[in-house]
């Protein structure tokens, strides 16, 4: 059946008449989904899309325009290295696992399932957020994010209906019946049953919450299950696009505002206040923390013992592979008091994770300060600029205990320096850290489509390039 | 020390909301108020603490609040129902800690099972989120179970492959045995440590059924008014009791016209040497690692009328005295863990107890009568469950007769002074003819004669007093050695019997007390429980490399592979 010979993979899928015959019954699913819950209103349009057709260097980027429906979403592998060893935990150095482990069965499944569920979540997430772009090359870059989201999905399902049998099966079909925000199907991390109908949340979104994605992948990509490993590896090429949205995203919302509070009032002006924008990461941020589960957690040292789920760049960065007696000292909470506890480094590697992660992020919050910091500098710098603004408040991250939901400090207050505070004084100071329902309808009342090829919405700048050497002015869409 | 008597003011980790004839027990387990150091109650997991929470709401929904006919179990924690027992908690806990622990939350569970066989209050799970191990448990202790169907929560016994240990509770044996799951689907669940979700669970029937979210609370209300509309108050007692004299045809009570009684704190006074509450007395020789306990009988001339009955509340023998029986029960237990002999006596009235047999009997249908009927079956049971020696001791001015004359059937032996110039004597009433059964559902007499049915017979049929001869010759006491050997007798027996290996009598004890068929109950006490002591102790749990001592940890379980 030539269903198969478009599904473009390096998994041998025209011979393995088990995983086809789990697809026949999946991709109809699947494909009923996308048109329910995909891109709302964009499915017959002509996108500039990027698709994977293979996994070599000339493969994985291949841009030409497709309508969403008719992308060809597909499987691949990072290609398999000869004699691979699992590179950490009990079983450091003997033969990587080709096939599931009993014993680490359930353990796996629950791992995928996992991350399965955030990739198409994201994209009903994010559906209407079309209907209102700031230019067709934002509009082009959430179309490719969402229809990648789509194949992540794909390559969870992959390894579900290839390696867990009729669970698995059962599991893939699961994961196109629950629904972001839903409350009687909802997904099952909370950060993505949050709204994402603007366009700040989306760059928040893309810029935090893909970024955890990053680190779950990186963290699998170390996997002593060489399906997971690969599949991970090659998802996290196509991850760092949707990163480098939201990153790009941000800086160029900050660089909008920086511009126009150079002119006068970011508000009067129509541009997004930098407070507002604070909240927005404020907010984003420390839901993204609470993705990576709690810091103390049994599950991560069993994760890391069996060998299924390593740390980031597990074998770069890392000589002592067993981490067995190492321990790790962290902040808990105790007869309402910030203490030091020592934890054993399996249990903490939740922590660990995040910790990379938030050095991760504040590699962005430099980025969009220097956009601050460079107009700053044109401000003083023109012609009547010593009128202007001497200086510019910095963003910057909160502390990682504040407004958690997840882990250790979950039940607890904090403030945004990550102090121990009653719940009168949070509730108090909430408006200040955390975007409230007059912040969300102002970003919303800014975010008209500006869909003219070269033009741009007033609350953002453009981009410094545009994709794959096209202009900004080249017309991304076809409306 | 652990203190067993709590009231609704004073919970920590529950919530007992009565509205008409609905009450709502919610758990909502605060992680700091724990019994004991080195762990916290997270994701609604619990401690003997707050299971002594739970067995006191049971108590006191059936007594203060008898017109409820559906008791609704649920959980105040977003998306958890309950973690069951604490992982931590049992990890640290000395392992007679952990059987009495186990022991006292399955007696609470067989308590709601009893409160809805016997007294026909419905109890429904409302699962709300996962429900896990020893929180599946609970779940299965109720007649309807329903959960959530958020895509998520699910119903676990994950106990074998999280842990190795077993779900201790009750949760094998009800699946088999109480919910009849077939047992290829059981060995499949029992092995899966995410459990079984909505759609598959309500399939192999773990649970009633599973409502989404946005539904959950009103098709749980919905359902509850439903129970509550069918409920009719039931009025039983276990075996002969309930076929001989109840006819059908007779009117229920109207939970509507029922009031409560108020159950108050006991008066308890701990002093070094013992326990002195206001029927029970108990004095502890450490040194000889065995108590005294005397039940003293109640006072002549106590009403005869359920409305003066409910007039004295609390305060009324048969609840007082069972009350106090129960609680120094539990005492010995939980804190007095060497004291392995209890040497039981009675001090009173004889005719004084067989008239309060004759009160309970002839108003057996009246709601606070049936109650406190089925509460001093339930402390009996409590004292045949025990984990130490029991010697009844039979002596001038006692009064084992009718209900108390079940102290002396429940114990290991008995001894009885044979003394012509004394008035020693034992007495049956109508209540030893069913109305306080064991676990096996036979009285004490058929477990005691079940080779000779016919002899129960013949002694239920005494009308008049049996002095020691008389005693004796039934079969109803061990030794009835004279009065000038009577107390090296008892010296002796008290020596030597402290003197052998205290797990062993406890093995030997179980063995022997529960002859005769096997029902659930007996079941969960005698097999689960036996077989969870056992993988308590083996090193696949508790050793070094034990899955339960490396639950949690960085390290992961190596199992001895060989099986016994």
């Amino acid at each position: 059946m030539n269903l198969y010979e478009r599904i473009p993979n390096n998994v041998n899928l025209s011979e393995d008449k088990k995983l086809q015959r789990a697809l026949e019954k999946w991709l109809p699913n699947y494909l009923d989904w996308w048109n329910e819950m995909g891109p709302d209103g964009f499915q017959q349009k002509d996108v500039y899309l990027r698709t994977a057709i293979s996994v070599e260097p000339d493969g994985w980027a291949n841009f030409d325009f497709v309508k969403m429906p008719d992308y060809r979403w597909g499987i691949f592998l990072k290609p398999a290295e000869a004699d691979a060893k699992i590179g950490f935990g009990d079983n450091y150095g003997q033969p990587v696992y080709q096939e599931v482990p009993g014993e680490f069965r359930n353990a796996l499944r629950r791992i995928i399932v996992t991350q399965g569920d955030t990739e198409p979540a994201s994209v009903e997430q994010q559906r209407e957020l079309g209907k209102t772009c700031p230019s067709l090359y934002d509009l082009r870059n959430l179309f490719q994010v969402n229809v990648e989201e789509g194949r992540h999905l794909w390559a969870m399902v992959y390894l579900l209906q290839r390696y867990f049998g009729r669970d698995g099966r059962d599991e893939a079909d699961a994961l196109l019946e629950r629904r972001s925000g839903n409350p009687d199907k909802p997904r099952i991390l909370e950060a993505f049953n949050q709204p994402c109908d603007d366009w700040l949340n989306f760059f928040c979104f893309t810029m935090f919450t893909d970024r955890d994605g990053k680190y779950q992948l990186s963290a699998l990509a170390e996997s002593g299950f060489e399906p997971l490993a690969r599949t991970c590896q090659f998802m996290l090429t196509e991850e760092a696009h949707h990163m480098f949205v939201g990153d790009t995203g941000i800086n160029r919302v900050v660089k909008r505002t920086a511009q126009l509070m150079n002119q006068g009032d970011v508000r009067q002006l129509g541009g997004i206040p930098l407070d507002i924008i604070q909240r927005y990461i404020n907010f984003w941020f420390s839901y993204s923390l609470d993705l990576f589960g709690g810091e103390i957690s049994s599950n991560s040292a069993d994760f890391f013992a069996a060998g299924l789920k390593g740390r980031y760049k597990e074998q770069d960065q890392y000589d002592d592979h067993l981490a067995a007696d190492q321990i790790f000292t962290m902040k808990i909470v105790e007869d309402n008091q910030i203490k030091d506890s020592e934890v054993p480094l399996r249990n903490a590697l939740n922590e660990v994770l995040r910790t990379e992660y938030v050095k991760d992020c504040e590699k962005g919050l430099a980025r969009w300060n220097k956009s601050l910091a460079d107009e700053e500098l044109v401000a003083r710098t023109s012609v009547g600029g010593e009128h202007r603004l001497k200086s510019m408040p910095r963003l910057f991250l909160p502390n990682s205990r504040f407004h958690r939901h997840v882990g250790e400090y979950a039940g607890h207050n904090f403030d945004l320096e990550g102090n121990l505070i009653s719940q009168e004084d949070f509730e108090k100071r909430k408006g200040e850290w955390l975007p409230s329902v007059a912040d969300r309808e102002y970003v919303r009342s800014l975010m008209h489509p500006v869909i003219e090829p070269g033009k741009i919405a007033n609350w953002i700048a453009p981009p410094a390039t545009g994709i794959k050497g096209k202009p900004f002015e080249f017309e991304y869409v076809r409306l | 020390m652990i203190n067993f008597q709590t009231s609704p003011d004073q919970y920590h980790h529950w919530k007992l909301k009565v509205d008409g004839a609905v009450a709502t027990l919610s758990m909502d387990v605060q992680e700091d108020e724990t019994l004991a150091e080195g762990y916290k109650l997270k994701l609604n997991s619990y401690d003997l603490g707050v299971d002594i929470e739970l067995a006191d709401a049971v108590q006191r929904i059936r007594f203060e609040h008898p017109e409820v006919k559906v008791v609704v179990i649920t959980s105040l924690k977003p998306r958890i129902f309950c973690a069951g027992a604490n992982i931590y908690m049992l990890g640290t806990s000395s392992h007679a800690f952990k059987v009495n622990f186990c022991k006292f939350t399955n007696e609470t569970r067989c308590a709601i099972e009893d409160d809805s066989h016997h007294s026909g209050r419905r109890y429904v799970a409302a699962l709300n989120g996962t429900a896990s191990g020893g929180g599946y448990e609970l779940a299965i202790a109720c007649d309807e179970i329903y959960l959530v169907d958020d895509g998520n929560s699910a119903v676990s016994l994950p106990e074998v492959p999280l842990l190795g240990v077993l779900p201790g509770t009750g949760g094998l044996t009800r699946l088999v045995d109480k919910r009849k799951i077939r047992r290829d689907r059981a060995d499949v669940f029992s092995t899966l440590a995410e459990g079984l979700k909505g759609k598959r669970a309500k399939e192999w029937g773990l649970i009633n059924d599973s409502f989404p979210t946005s539904k959950f609370q009103e098709s749980i209300d919905a359902r509850v008014r439903e129970i509550a509309a069918g409920v009719k108050q039931t009025v039983s007692l276990r075996n002969d009791v309930e076929k001989t004299s109840l006819s059908e045809n007779e009117p229920s009570q109207t939970n509507s016209l029922l009031y409560g009684i108020k159950l108050n704190p006991l008066q308890l006074e701990i002093k070094p040497a013992g326990l002195e509450y206001k029927y029970v007395n108990v004095v502890f020789n450490r040194e000889q690692r065995y108590a005294d306990l005397t039940v003293r009988g109640p006072e002549a001339n106590l009403p005869t009328s359920p409305d003066e009955i409910q007039k004295l509340g609390d305060s009324y023998w048969p609840l007082q005295a069972y009350r106090d029986l129960d609680d120094a029960l539990l005492y010995l237990r939980v804190n007095e863990p060497e004291i392995g002999l209890v040497c039981v006596r009675t001090e009173g009235n004889i005719d004084d107890v067989l008239a309060v047999d004759k009160t309970l009997l002839a108003n057996k249908d009246h709601w606070l009568v049936r109650e406190i009927i089925l509460y001093m079956a339930r402390v009996l049971r409590r004292l045949d469950l025990t984990a130490k020696s029991f010697f009844a001791i039979i002596e001038p001015g006692s009064c084992f007769a009718g209900n108390l004359l079940e102290l002396m059937l429940a114990s290991d032996r008995s001894y009885m002074l044979n003394n012509p110039d004394e008035k020693i004597e034992l007495a049956l009433s109508e209540l030893n003819h069913g109305a306080l059964p064991m676990s096996n559902e036979l009285t004490r007499l058929q477990s005691r004669f079940l080779a000779t049915p016919e002899r129960v017979k013949e002694i239920l049929a005494q009308t008049g007093r049996l002095d020691t001869e008389a005693a004796e010759q039934a079969g109803l006491v061990t030794f009835a050695p004279d009065d000038l050997d009577w107390e090296d007798e008892i010296r002796v027996a008290i020596e030597e019997r402290t003197s052998l290996s205290p797990d062993a009598l406890t093995g030997m004890e179980a063995s022997l007390r529960f002859a005769g068929p096997e029902t659930m109950d007996t079941k969960i006490f005698g097999r689960l429980t036996a077989w969870q002591n056992w993988i308590f102790q083996r090193p696949n749990a508790v050793g070094e490399k034990g899955a339960l001592t490396n639950y949690g940890k960085p390290t992961q379980a190596q199992f001895d592979f060989k099986r016994t």
